[in-house]
């Protein structure tokens, strides 16, 4: 039952262009290659000329990776909503600012960073669950509607939170088991004496892109390989058979937009203790998320991994070489993106 | 093809009189707005007349696309802001980059072009998409537009923009006096307003609202769709374009700040608090919200002003999708005393039962 | 006819807009606008900037020469267009004589801009703080008694060539204006010196992910010239700190204030030894310094020490009453008395003299602070020394300095 359902309907799996793949594959093989001998050969004067240093050139690409893990945490609850409620949730920034602020005032609370995790994850799911009860069930069908409504939700939220915690920035105090950095068995530069220089790297980022690619899988078996995940790609690919077929599809809804909303709340601790948490931040990662499902492919956690790394590396990498125009950078992908395939890597045409 | 040859909604039809297609209620307006300026100080001619006819203007021209094309764009301030550079820099300004001084009569029909192609670009990466994903798509092309000219010193100047951007004296008059710049606003509002009531019962309005209900049929039938919706992104583009201009000569300046998301929202939340259905429905929100933007700091202090105006619209879209228009429809009213009876009949039979029981 | 119901409903709601005109006689008190960002992410710097305001107002007992003062606040979002937006209210509607503000640099100059349109209103500054904003094409009616970023920075170049012996040094700032006038400041010194800056990072405004920029630092540089502020400035810190950083840092006026100081987190280890120079220090032994202090925080709400934004407030808005209570209070003939009064005041602020240069730009003492570890373990800016009476263009020739250019990104230059 399982088997069939997985290759027939795929939504929020793998694309369906085999050649189309394949192409990607060399492609990506190829990358590969030339990245793994950047990352372990000493770099010529050269290539030091063009990228700056190998010790830059590496920690843009780390950082990429870190980024692309935290935009993916957010973006996949995006996505999961908008593939199953058509509900395009422009208050999902402020969801993960809600549960930056929410964590660290646990945190502050209880004294324990992973407590103030937990609670930006399970208040976030609440919250979340009361929005889409009382709001958006009430609005089903309406496309629209829901979108304005949340764009209210979103500006009334910026300020409340403004109101609340008011214009000075947070910064988590990460465990100290967390902290510091540590030396990747990655050589950046040999000192004249001999000795090697290691490539020193913030732990907690480590940790972040760890516990990305772990929410990640376990979000892909949750809907590959459990009743509820069949459910949720029923629900996909249509609403209206999933309801006839006897499930009880304001249940499904819900638990997927607690989930995402949950997931938030959870990439705001994450975010706010590698970075901090300030007004504004709700934006940020809104367009971020964005950006990164559609270039993705709205519905896809497939796609919304692929797109999180791509625009992740690219506004690193761009913040190193090109400064000036790098915040430019993501939304030129997202443009040449849509221009190319308009429904996205990972989306089905529309 | 039935349901779409009737004109939209309500209004007269073309046939009548011109007097009677007009309208009384417009008619008021017209002469309430005329000699509007013998009432209003110089304050309330400019920054809440002035400023709302052109907020109304931008609004307009989302109206245009959202109410007869469907399409929902965030990025109607960006096209504004289009044409609000290109009056710096083709104009005077007094921030030492560019400022050619070319006379208005030369830059402001060419800042009004070119904000139409950037508008009907835009459409054309819009259009690609369909509904919801129109907002998203907007407002990430709004985004790309505000971080470019804040980054960009070459042409746009970067995050300070452009400063001393004068309105021109033509006929002896300043045209950013209060009196000259009200009616210069309020000629380029009728304009834009005449132009959609009238246009949307055009063959091409027509055209476009049998898109928005039914893509798919109008494809069929032989329509090419996505030029007609790019058609509606230029002409939509004029309107913000020549908006943009006055928003320029109001402002005395343009900068990122202007194209930022805040005031691309700030314009949707104008357009849907006034209502989608009626050309009169941005100009209407735009006189609600300027005047909570001046005031609000009198009253509740400008703190708390975003939970206010968002309140406000979230109310509005909840409780009545069409906005005030829609709230008005619903409550307005009616010939005869039986709607009301009608209307209040339900909530009067519960009271009458409650008294029964108790 | 639904339509006709439509706009009798708009012309409803337009009636309602026919307030009358307000008169704006001359009447027995003296209106005051005060600008400054009471919305968005800077309310709390726009409060504290209130506050220094009020201080002197309260310093007055709220009046000059028998005239009460009456202060009239505008609230802008520190973008430039609210903060014309906001003037204009002022000015139009609420018919202030004299405007205080605004906060921020970029707001600076469109109120400056803006001035030129109202020659009747005569207009102090706030605490902002770019250079052109009284330099290039100054308004005749605006007039600094807080001086400009560049002036700020007025002793660290020398002190990190002469005293730290650093000769390469990088810098890394947000990319706009108030950070490029503080790097202009720092490197006019520090390349007349001798030193050289080889690279120069210009971060986009709102990135708040330092440590591929970090990354990017050569390895051979002395030190590194830190532009950020408050929130900027700690997540550099504490990412410089993650990244195992070993550069020492110097600081710019925002960098290792109070905010920053006492924010959680373990740069402790980068921060001490950190030089930086500002127009104010927190531990000034001066006596005038303590008053102001103790006055300040009677406000509500007052930090522990009023901020560089209180001193500026404070100080343009005691300057305003100080030229009032010289011409009792007489704003009548374009306020040309008033004006005269304020070009020619020269008085003691808790900081020292201050007293305005051609452009009405302040000439003003500069104190240079480094970060030292107390005993009980707090962080504070330690006064090194005073550079007195810093003006506009540095101690250098003006014609000269007008040569060097306006601040940007590529200038000043000195790999």
């Amino acid at each position: 039952m399982s088997e069939t359902s997985r290759s027939t309907s795929d939504p929020l799996g793998q694309g369906q262009g085999i050649t189309f793949r394949q192409v990607l594959l060399v492609g990506a093989l190829i990358l590969f290659a030339i990245f793994v001998w950047m990352v372990f050969a000493q770099w010529p004067e050269w290539l030091d000329a063009i990228l700056i240093s190998k010790k830059a050139f590496l920690s843009a690409i780390l950082n990429g990776l870190t980024l692309a893990g935290l935009y993916f945490l957010v973006a996949s609850g995006f996505t999961l909503v908008f593939g199953l409620m058509r509900n395009v949730n422009l208050a999902h920034g402020s969801l993960y600012l809600l549960g930056a602020y929410v964590g660290y005032e646990f945190a502050n609370w209880t004294g324990y960073w992973l407590l103030g995790l937990a609670a930006g994850f399970l208040v976030l799911a609440v919250v979340g669950l009361v929005m889409q009860v009382l709001v958006f069930r009430r609005l089903e069908g309406d496309d629209l509607r829901q979108t304005l409504v949340s764009i209210g939700i979103s500006v009334v939220a910026a300020d409340l939170m403004l109101a609340y915690w008011g214009g000075t920035t947070y910064q988590f105090l990460t465990p100290s088991w967390l902290s510091g950095a540590v030396f990747l068995p990655v050589v950046t530069a040999v000192r004249s004496n001999g000795s090697e220089v290691f490539l020193a790297y913030p732990f907690y980022r480590l940790v972040v892109l760890g516990a990305a690619i772990v929410i990640g899988v376990g979000l892909w078996l949750l809907i590959n390989r459990t009743r509820i995940g069949s459910m949720i790609r029923a629900g996909v690919d249509d609403r209206d058979m999933l309801a006839a077929s006897g499930v009880n599809v304001h249940f499904v809804f819900a638990i997927v937009f607690a989930l995402g909303a949950g997931l938030a709340g959870l990439a705001g601790v994450v975010g706010g203790s590698a970075l901090s948490i300030a007004p504004g931040e709700d934006v940020r990662y809104l367009l971020a998320s964005l950006v990164v499902v559609i270039v993705g492919g709205m519905g896809s956690i497939v796609g919304a991994a692929i797109g999180a790394l791509i625009i992740g590396l690219a506004e690193q990498i761009g913040l190193v070489y090109f400064p000036t125009y790098g915040v430019v950078l993501t939304f030129v992908i997202m443009v040449v993106t849509l221009a190319i395939r308009p429904q996205g890597i990972m989306g089905r045409s529309m | 093809m039935s349901d779409i040859s009737h004109p939209p909604r309500d209004g007269a039809t073309p046939g009548k009189g011109w007097f009677e297609s007009v309208g009384i209620g417009h008619l008021l307006l017209g002469f309430f707005l005329l000699v509007y300026p013998a009432m209003a100080s110089d304050f309330f001619l400019t920054q809440i007349g002035g400023y709302s006819l052109i907020l109304g203007m931008i609004a307009l021209s989302l109206m245009l696309l959202a109410g007869y094309g469907g399409m929902v764009s965030l990025a109607q301030i960006t096209v504004a802001g289009a044409a609000g550079y290109v009056v710096a820099i083709f104009g005077e300004n007094n921030s030492g980059v560019y400022g050619f001084g070319w006379p208005w009569w030369v830059y402001g029909p060419l800042a009004i072009l070119i904000a139409s192609f950037a508008s009907a670009l835009i459409g054309w990466i819009a259009v690609r998409t369909e509904g919801i994903y129109t907002i998203m798509i907007t407002l990430a092309v709004a985004t790309a537009c505000f971080y470019f000219a804040q980054q960009n010193y070459a042409l746009f100047n970067g995050f300070p923009g452009y400063n001393g951007l004068r309105a021109p004296e033509v006929f002896g008059l300043n045209w950013r006096d209060p009196v000259p710049f009200y009616y210069l606003c309020l000629a380029n509002a009728v304009v834009a307003y005449v132009a959609v009531l009238y246009g949307a019962r055009s063959t091409f309005g027509l055209t476009l609202q049998a898109i928005r209900d039914n893509q798919r049929r109008m494809r069929s039938i032989g329509f090419d769709v996505t030029a007609h919706k790019v058609f509606a992104w230029w002409l939509a583009g004029l309107i913000a374009g020549a908006a943009g201009i006055l928003l320029v000569w109001f402002n005395g300046r343009i900068s990122p700040g202007t194209i930022a998301v805040g005031p691309s929202i700030n314009i949707l939340v104008i357009a849907i608090i006034g209502g989608l259905r009626h050309p009169i429905g941005p100009f209407l929100g735009a006189v609600i919200v300027t005047l909570m933007q001046t005031f609000a700091i009198d009253i509740i202090g400008a703190e708390r002003f975003n939970t206010l105006i968002g309140m406000v619209f979230l109310v509005i879209v909840l409780i009545s999708p069409d906005g005030i228009l829609g709230l008005w429809e619903r409550f307005k009213p009616r010939a005869g005393a039986e709607d009301w009876r009608s209307s209040l009949g339900t909530s009067a039979g519960k009271v009458e039962n409650q008294g029964r029981k108790t | 006819m639904t339509m006709k119901r439509r706009t009798l409903l708009a012309l409803t709601l337009a009636t309602s807009l026919t307030a009358p005109s307000l008169a704006l006689a001359q009447s027995d008190p003296i209106k005051i606008g005060l600008l400054a960002t009471f919305e968005g992410a800077f309310t709390v710097l726009g409060e504290d900037g209130e506050r220094g305001a009020m201080t002197a107002v309260d310093e007055f007992g709220g009046e000059v020469a028998g005239h009460e003062i009456e202060i009239i606040k505008g609230s802008s979002d520190a973008s430039p267009d609210s903060a014309v937006r906001a003037a204009r209210k002022l000015v139009e509607q609420d018919g202030v004589e004299i405007l205080i503000g605004p906060l921020s640099g970029d707001e600076g100059i469109a109120i400056k801009d803006f001035a030129k349109t109202h020659p009747e209103v005569t207009f102090l500054n706030g605490s902002s703080a770019a250079q052109d904003t009284t330099l290039r094409d100054p308004a005749d009616n605006f007039y600094r008694f807080s001086t400009d970023g560049a002036q700020w920075m007025a002793g660290l170049g020398d002190y990190a060539y002469d005293e730290k012996g650093y000769r390469k040094v990088a810098t890394v700032a947000e990319d706009y204006s108030f950070p490029y006038t503080q790097v202009f400041g720092f490197m006019a010194e520090f390349c007349k010196a001798g030193g050289t800056v080889p690279s120069k990072s210009w971060v986009p405004i709102g990135n708040k992910d330092y440590s591929s920029v970090i990354a990017a630092i050569p390895d051979d540089v002395d030190a590194i010239y830190v532009a950020l502020g408050g929130a900027d400035a700690v997540n550099f810190l504490s990412q410089y700190y993650d990244a195992g950083g070993q550069a020492p840092l110097l600081g710019g006026s925002i960098t290792v204030d109070q905010t920053v100081l006492t924010a959680k987190g373990r740069m402790k280890d980068v921060l001490v030894g950190t030089p930086a120079a500002g127009p104010t220090a927190d531990t000034n032994d001066s006596e005038a310094w303590k008053e102001f202090t103790a006055a300040y925080k009677k406000q509500d709400g007052a930090f522990p020490s009023p901020s560089l934004f209180a001193h500026a407030y404070y100080v343009n808005m005691k300057a305003a009453l100080l030229a009032l209570e010289e011409v009792d209070g007489e704003l009548s003939d374009d306020q040309q008395a008033f004006r005269d009064a304020l070009s020619s005041l020269e008085f003691e602020t808790p900081t020292g003299k201050v007293s305005l240069d051609d452009n009405r730009n302040a000439v003003a003492d500069m104190y240079l602070t480094e970060v030292t570890e107390a005993e009980d373990g707090t962080l504070v800016n330690e006064l090194v020394k005073v550079t007195p009476q810093v003006n506009q263009t540095l101690g250098i020739d003006k014609e000269e300095f007008m040569a060097l250019g306006a601040v940007s990104r590529e200038n000043p230059s000195c790999p």
